[in-house]
């Protein structure tokens, strides 16, 4: 046991899902060549007015609500001004003083222990450039840079935890939560790789039991959940080694190493910020209403938690069925359209977690990403319901259907797979098979009954595998009684 | 009120020469004298005012409107490589 008590708060930002800009009509599209996506509104020109996405906001108060958050009655923008190539106003606009909303939480799980982590606000920003550094691969030791305008005032939501974290493994947990909820209800892709969402985090320890916190640094640059384990797991050890040597912690902005997965401190000459916020002239306040937000409330529909409980007691799957079912908005979605189109929630949720999510994972897919439908999936379950194919042979059905393409019907009548389920069909195929067969069949006649095993092996076998299993074994009997 | 000059000149990026600083710290200095009669006035019901026009919820569609000019914003690039804004490097 540790004699010191980490405590963390994170800084997330996450890119809104809007197809234009924040504050302009630019797109938003990620991966156009470089400044095609920029106006004179989002590169600063001279007399420019800026307004507001209503999306944005819609977007923003969504995530509020499904954090328990307190929406405000009044926000603002403020400019925050600074000088950086990639910022082309020499000012962020973002929520300062006023933000969206206030003082909400989210339910995080380590360990099989939950724990509440407080949300102090949610507030709006706009996103900026994109430097490329030349000469180097770092931003220290580069002759120059190159700038991209293409992400600047792409709308950015920031959430701001309280510093309710413990360890670097809950605030990993927590990351991989808001991640799912973000996605969930649709307002961000939260791809962490893709920068779509990021997390910068304040550290300090303190001894055990004391009241008073520790000073902190600022981690930056973690662009993974691994990232965040291990810049937050090396920090600590940092801290505790420098106080355990008698040293001091110096408030500082640290950036993480992927590749020597430690942190570094990053030498500024300004020796102190002074953003000089104040408020953006050119964009009004924004006042939701209390009808607007109840409009924006009903599109969130079932949160995860929510959704999980329900698949439990509803469709009866098993806690460890269901989390792997909300684990992805689209899989639980194309769950719940296809139990409506066929009431056996266990079986559907067996086949979409069993081979459909075996195909997904072979070719590197997410269920959204093929062309694939829940009436599909239960077209092949119900043929093997009207034992027009069996179970076995289903399974063949749904490869070959996820990887041609084609339709269910055409899949099962091109292979001829159909089962056999005509008894006459059946009868002659079991003659044939007695016919050549005169050792096992009197054996069974001699009272080895489990040689019936075997014959119904021989009749499969003769059928290629299509005759239906349960035909055969009554008719099998049957004509070895009348023999 | 005292206005140190050398500071905000640094946060603007402004090099100033002496006479500069001394013309410009009277000169915000007596803004920030003929500001400070508002602290005369009890605002102590007055919620802070972060606009002068009663507006509220401006707000655009979300739609994109490519921007017709993209080539002039470039022009005015101090110098231009592979379709980006070249400048110095960052950090010494
Ligand atoms: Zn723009």
């Amino acid at each position: 046991m540790s004699k010191y008590e980490t405590v963390i708060g994170l800084e997330i930002h996450a890119q809104l899902l809007t197809e234009s800009k924040m504050f302009c009509g630019c797109s938003t599209k990620f991966g156009n060549k470089p400044n095609t996506n920029i106006c004179p509104v989002c590169t600063g020109q001279p007399g420019v007015l800026p307004v507001t996405n209503k999306k944005a906001i819609e977007l923003a108060i969504k995530t509020a609500i499904a954090l328990s958050c307190k929406i405000e009655p009044s926000s603002v923008f403020a400019r925050k001004n600074y000088f950086y190539p990639d910022l082309p106003k020499a000012y962020q606009v973002s929520q300062y003083e006023l933000p969206l909303a206030t003082g909400g939480h989210i339910e995080i799980e380590v360990a099989g222990q939950k724990k509440r982590i407080g949300i102090i606000r949610v507030h709006l920003e706009e996103d900026a450039g994109k430097l490329v550094h030349q000469g180097a691969d770092r931003i220290m030791g580069s002759d120059s840079s190159l700038v991209d305008y293409n992400r600047t005032g792409v709308p950015l939501m920031e959430i701001v935890s309280e510093p309710d974290i413990r360890s670097p493994l809950e605030a990993k947990a927590f990351m991989e939560t808001l991640q799912h909820l973000l996605q969930f209800i649709q307002v961000c892709d939260a791809k962490m790789e893709e920068g779509s969402l990021r997390c910068d985090a304040n550290i300090s320890i303190r001894p055990v039991g004391d009241k008073k916190l520790g000073t902190k640094t600022e981690i930056k640059n973690m662009n993974s959940f691994r990232g965040v384990l291990k810049a937050l797991g090396s920090e600590e050890k940092r801290h505790a080694e420098v106080k355990e040597a008698g040293g001091t912690i110096i408030q500082e902005t640290r950036y993480f190493d992927d590749t020597t997965e430690t942190t570094t401190g990053m030498r500024s000459k300004e020796s102190a910020h002074d953003y000089r916020y104040f408020p953006e002239p050119d964009l009004v306040p924004v006042e939701p209403e209390g009808a607007w937000i109840s409009e924006i409330k009903k599109t969130i529909g079932e949160l995860p938690e929510a959704k999980k409980q329900r698949f439990e007691t509803e469709c009866g799957l098993s806690a460890a069925d269901a989390e792997l079912l909300i684990s992805s908005p689209v899989l639980a979605a194309f769950f719940e359209q296809a139990i409506k189109l066929h009431d056996k929630p266990k079986i559907v949720a067996n086949w979409i977690m069993g081979d459909l999510t075996a195909y997904l994972n072979e070719n590197k897919k997410a269920i959204d990403e093929i062309d694939f439908t829940p009436a599909q999936l239960v077209e092949i379950l119900k043929s093997i319901d009207k034992g027009t194919i069996s179970g076995k042979i289903a399974k063949t059905v749904l490869v070959e259907v996820l990887k041609s393409g084609k339709q269910v019907k055409d899949v099962i009548a091109e292979s001829g797979m159909t089962q056999v389920s005509d008894e006459g069909e059946i009868i002659k195929i079991i003659k044939e098979v007695l016919k050549h067969n005169p050792g096992p069949v009197a054996e069974y006649k001699k009272g080895k009954k489990a040689t019936i095993g075997f014959l119904v092996g021989q009749v499969m076998k003769a059928s290629k595998g299509r005759a239906n299993p349960g035909m055969a074994n009554k008719l099998l009997a049957k004509l070895l009684a009348e023999s | 009120m005292k206005i140190d000059v050398e500071h905000v000149a640094k946060l603007a990026r402004l090099g100033l020469s002496e006479e500069e600083k001394k013309l410009f710290a009277d000169q915000l200095s007596a803004i920030f004298e003929f500001a400070e009669m508002l602290n005369k006035l009890d605002t102590k019901n007055t919620p802070p005012t972060s606009h002068a026009i009663p507006m509220k919820n401006v707000l655009r569609e979300d739609k994109v409107v490519p921007c017709k000019n993209v080539e002039d914003i470039l022009a005015n690039a101090p110098e231009e490589e592979a379709h980006m804004f070249k400048v110095p490097r960052i950090l010494e």
